[in-house]
């Protein structure tokens, strides 16, 4: 196994605001990191900057390099919008389109892309609701609106629609804690399937959680990465003792 | 670059998916942003099109009459006598203007207050539809059929009831005194105070909605009655109150039909409310398909026209400042 | 009486006062609706919409010219003035802090509230004197009239679309110009839709305008640089005839239909807002 995405000195800015300082990370390919931290550790920020969401804030800055498939995707002749259908993103509070149906929300990313053949379309939103386990849930009514679902639907339903354009990398950020603790599990087990074929990187601000769904996790502490390893070595025997701290509970 | 995948790749065989590290040189984004913003250009070319014109149209008049043109009191498109010459003078119809709008104040806001209040505070929440929608209802209707309305419904019922009374009341007062014509500043005056109640009453409304509950709250928790918990609230909105104030001076302004087609027509400094007279609206409106000569005539007119234009354009700023000030009032940084 | 009686007196007094500003505010609303229904319709019939005007005083005919007119005009207002209105609009909603915007926001508010007929004076001094008295000077008066009203309208409902909506489809690699104009534009249509409606509406009823640009006619429409009728100036001039009988009747038939078209278009788009409102 390689690693899909090499993170060389980053660091990002808020206007003046130092939020993430030197980063440096590799990350697996077909595996689940977890990226946790306390409040404002900037491991939203870290995130964005993954698929080039962070510069879309006004005043925001970053440098350094982030390699996809060893190619920096903040090469200056690089335009973000490729960046992006090659890494997807599910959001902490799901957004589906709400004026469009579910048959359109997961088609919206192949459609804005110019494919317009009905077989194609029709066939990738199957397989892309199969992927995220809401096919059997909503096969009848897929022509309702986006908006019509419970919670966990909604975010069953973002996570077909980012699937639909056939990323390589998911990028999850938070995305179970606007969710109840039965759509949570659906969705742990989730990308437990997914990371067979993708590369998942989720910021989580449940420890268990990344405990339980991932190989590998980083530990991010006011802007520094702390410390990074697979996943039950971080929990069992962290090395940093601020790591040990976060984890026993004694801050964050 | 190997990619492993699931499911077959859609988009190998077609170009929606270049590799990274192509950048197109100019991108659909600037392309918009230049579009749109071309587009939007067209509110400085209107505007300067509009000053432009104005006062070139206005130049024959300014060179001629100067600044007397604004305290002139003499409207002599067609002079009497052989050889004098045509004398234009605006005073009577900015007179007229300033007036008619003060009526309209006079009458309208404490009108438009109330409502706004009664909305905002003591109606219960399921009336408030549609009552917000039969007040918009009255600004739906045209100016034109206003003055339909007051030359044949108002008039006659103010001539027969309102009018004499108020003389009789009043009439120790020069502004009450003298014959009572139907058609009268007065009449203008009360159908503009009609005609701005929907904006005004509008945005106090909605200036009072948006006093936040802890103010209310606190004066209640002190046993305030529901009208002392209101002057809360107007106290408290009084900047955005004296915006919504504004607007509707700036509306009584520059209204033309309904003003037209009820207060007489006469270029005339009146001193009674009960006389005709004319506003610089109204004026254009009644003159200006007529004035082919001589060509002072137009020029007078588009004058007052540019009279007009800057009147409303102070009024606007005045509006906005008063409502900028008092954002900033509210941010604690005066 | 103690302070505590008089204190609810005084409470009882003043809110009834706020709710007789409410009466008196709908006096002259139904009493302008009830006058031009019980003035009006008897003067409409199939003759009245169909016909053309008869000079003052003659008896008969109809208003059918100021109908065609009306629409003409306004349509051919709304062709310049909706697609301006709806991509200025756009622009300062999408680069809210780009210089040019914050004053054309200013400035575009100044247009909103600029007496009608200072633009019949720009229609009149920009077109009238160069192609003389016609239905473009008056379109182009009117579409002034439209852009300030379409373009503010246009920028709020484009405001009101969520971050999130924009996110999820740059996260799919939408660029954002297509990001605008597909799933923005779809999620503020019905906003963008309801300020087109109620500007033409507003300027339907516009007169002063018109006075100065298409001046107005008896006959039906005969090309774009000719004058024409409507139905606000046909009210107004039948207003001013001294024949009541036979004229002020054909006024209110006028008005009648002119108040239909604007109340009409009202009533839809506020049936189609009206979610808005259960929320609260």
């Amino acid at each position: 196994m390689s690693y899909k995405i090499e993170i060389e000195g980053l660091n990002a800015w808020f206007g003046n605001n130092h939020v993430l300082k030197d980063v440096n990370m590799k990350i697996k390919e077909r595996a689940v990191t977890a990226i946790i931290g306390p409040s404002g550790c900037g491991k939203t920020t870290l995130i964005r900057c993954l698929n080039r969401m962070h510069e879309l804030v006004a005043g925001a800055r970053v440098s350094g390099k982030v390699l996809l498939d060893g190619e920096n995707i903040y090469g200056n002749d690089v335009d973000p919008v490729t960046v992006r259908r090659r890494i997807g993103m599910v959001f902490q509070k799901p957004n589906p389109f709400p004026m469009m149906t579910i048959y359109d929300n997961v088609a919206a990313g192949l459609k804005l892309n110019g494919i317009n053949d009905k077989r194609r379309l029709d066939a990738t939103v199957e397989k892309s609701l199969r992927m995220a386990i809401l096919w059997d849930e909503v096969k009848d009514d897929i022509n309702k609106s986006g908006a019509s679902l419970s919670g966990g639907q909604q975010q069953r339903l973002c996570i077909a629609r980012a699937l639909a354009v056939e990323p390589e990398v998911l990028l999850m950020d938070e995305p179970c804690s606007a969710l109840d603790p039965a759509a949570t599990t659906k969705i742990e087990r989730l990308i437990r399937t997914l990371s067979r074929d993708y590369t998942v990187v989720i910021v989580t601000h449940n420890m268990q959680q990344a405990a339980r769904v991932s190989d590998f996790t980083a530990f991010l502490y006011l802007g520094e990465l702390v410390e990074y390893g697979d996943t039950k070595s971080i929990f069992e025997n962290p090395k940093n003792e601020l790591t040990e701290n976060y984890i026993t509970g004694k801050f964050g | 670059m190997k990619r492993t995948k699931k499911f077959h790749d859609f988009f190998s065989d077609s170009d929606q998916r270049p590799k990274i590290g192509f950048k197109k040189k100019i991108t659909g984004d600037v392309l918009f942003r230049l579009f749109t913003a071309l587009v939007m250009c067209n509110i400085f070319v209107i505007l300067g099109l509009m000053i432009y014109k104005i006062t070139e149209g206005s130049r024959l008049s300014i060179e001629t009459y100067g600044l007397g043109f604004l305290w002139g009191t003499k409207w002599q498109p067609f002079p009497p006598m052989p050889g004098m010459a045509p004398s234009f003078g605006a005073l009577p119809a900015i007179w007229g203007t300033l007036v008619t709008s003060t009526i309209a104040l006079l009458l309208g806001v404490p009108v438009s207050l109330g409502i706004g209040l009664a909305l905002s505070e003591f109606t219960p929440k399921r009336f408030n539809y549609i009552v917000s929608f039969l007040v918009e209802l009255l600004a739906a209707i045209p100016s034109v059929i206003y003055g339909l309305w007051g030359i044949f419904i108002l008039i006659p019922y103010l001539q027969r009831n309102v009018y004499p009374y108020l003389q009789r009341a009043f009439g120790f007062l020069p502004i009450f005194q003298g014959p009572l014509y139907g058609p009268s500043v007065l009449t203008a005056g009360i159908v503009l105070a009609i005609m701005i109640i929907p904006t005004v009453s509008a945005v106090s409304r909605d200036v009072f909605s948006a006093v936040p509950n802890s103010q209310r709250e606190a004066i209640i928790a002190l046993g305030a009655t529901r009208w002392e918990t209101a002057k809360i609230v107007i106290s408290y909105g009084r900047s955005g109150v004296i915006g919504a104030i504004i607007l509707g001076l700036g509306r009584a302004v520059g209204e033309t039909m309904a003003v037209t087609m009820v207060i007489g027509n006469s270029f005339n400094m009146f001193s009674s409310l009960f006389e005709p007279g004319y506003t610089l609206p109204s004026i254009i409106a009644n003159e200006f398909t007529e004035a082919s000569s001589p060509p002072v005539y137009i020029s007078a007119l588009i004058e007052v026209g540019l009279v007009l234009f800057v009147l409303a354009l102070v009024i606007n700023a005045l509006a906005r400042f008063i409502i900028w000030r008092s954002t900033k009032i509210a941010r604690g940084a005066v | 009486m103690n302070i505590y009686t008089s204190r609810k007196v005084k409470d009882r007094i003043m809110v009834s006062l706020t709710y007789l500003a409410l009466v008196i505010a709908l006096i002259p609303l139904v009493s302008i609706l009830l006058e031009t229904t019980i003035k009006g319709v008897p003067a409409i019939n199939l003759q009245f919409i169909a016909e053309r005007i008869p000079p003052l005083g003659q008896p008969g005919g109809g208003i059918g010219p100021a109908i065609q007119g009306t629409l003409i005009v306004v349509g051919i207002a709304s062709l310049i003035g909706v697609p301006i209105g709806v991509f200025s609009g756009i622009y300062l909603a999408e680069y809210p802090r780009a210089r040019p915007a914050l004053a054309a926001r200013f400035l575009n508010d100044v247009l909103t509230n600029m007496p009608s007929i200072v633009i019949g004076i720009l229609g009149w001094t920009l077109i009238v004197v160069v192609i003389g008295w016609s239905v473009i000077a008056g379109a182009v008066a009117l579409a002034v009239m439209m852009i300030p009203i379409v373009t503010r309208t246009t920028e709020e409902a484009v405001r009101l679309v969520p971050e999130s909506i924009r996110e999820a489809a740059i996260a799919l690699g939408v660029p954002r110009w297509k990001t605008t104009i597909t799933v923005v534009l779809s999620s503020a249509k019905k906003g963008i839709i309801t300020g087109i409606l109620l500007s033409i509406a507003r300027i339907s009823g516009e007169t002063a305008p018109l006075l100065l640009t298409i001046l107005g006619s008896r006959f039906w429409f005969s090309g774009f640089t000719e004058p024409t009728a409507a139905l606000p100036l046909a009210i107004f001039n039948f207003s001013k005839s001294p024949y009541s009988s036979i004229d002020w009747p054909k006024a209110w038939g006028a008005s009648l239909i002119l108040i239909l078209m604007i109340l009409g278009l009202s009533v839809v788009v506020r049936y189609f807002t009206r979610e808005k409102y259960t929320g609260k």
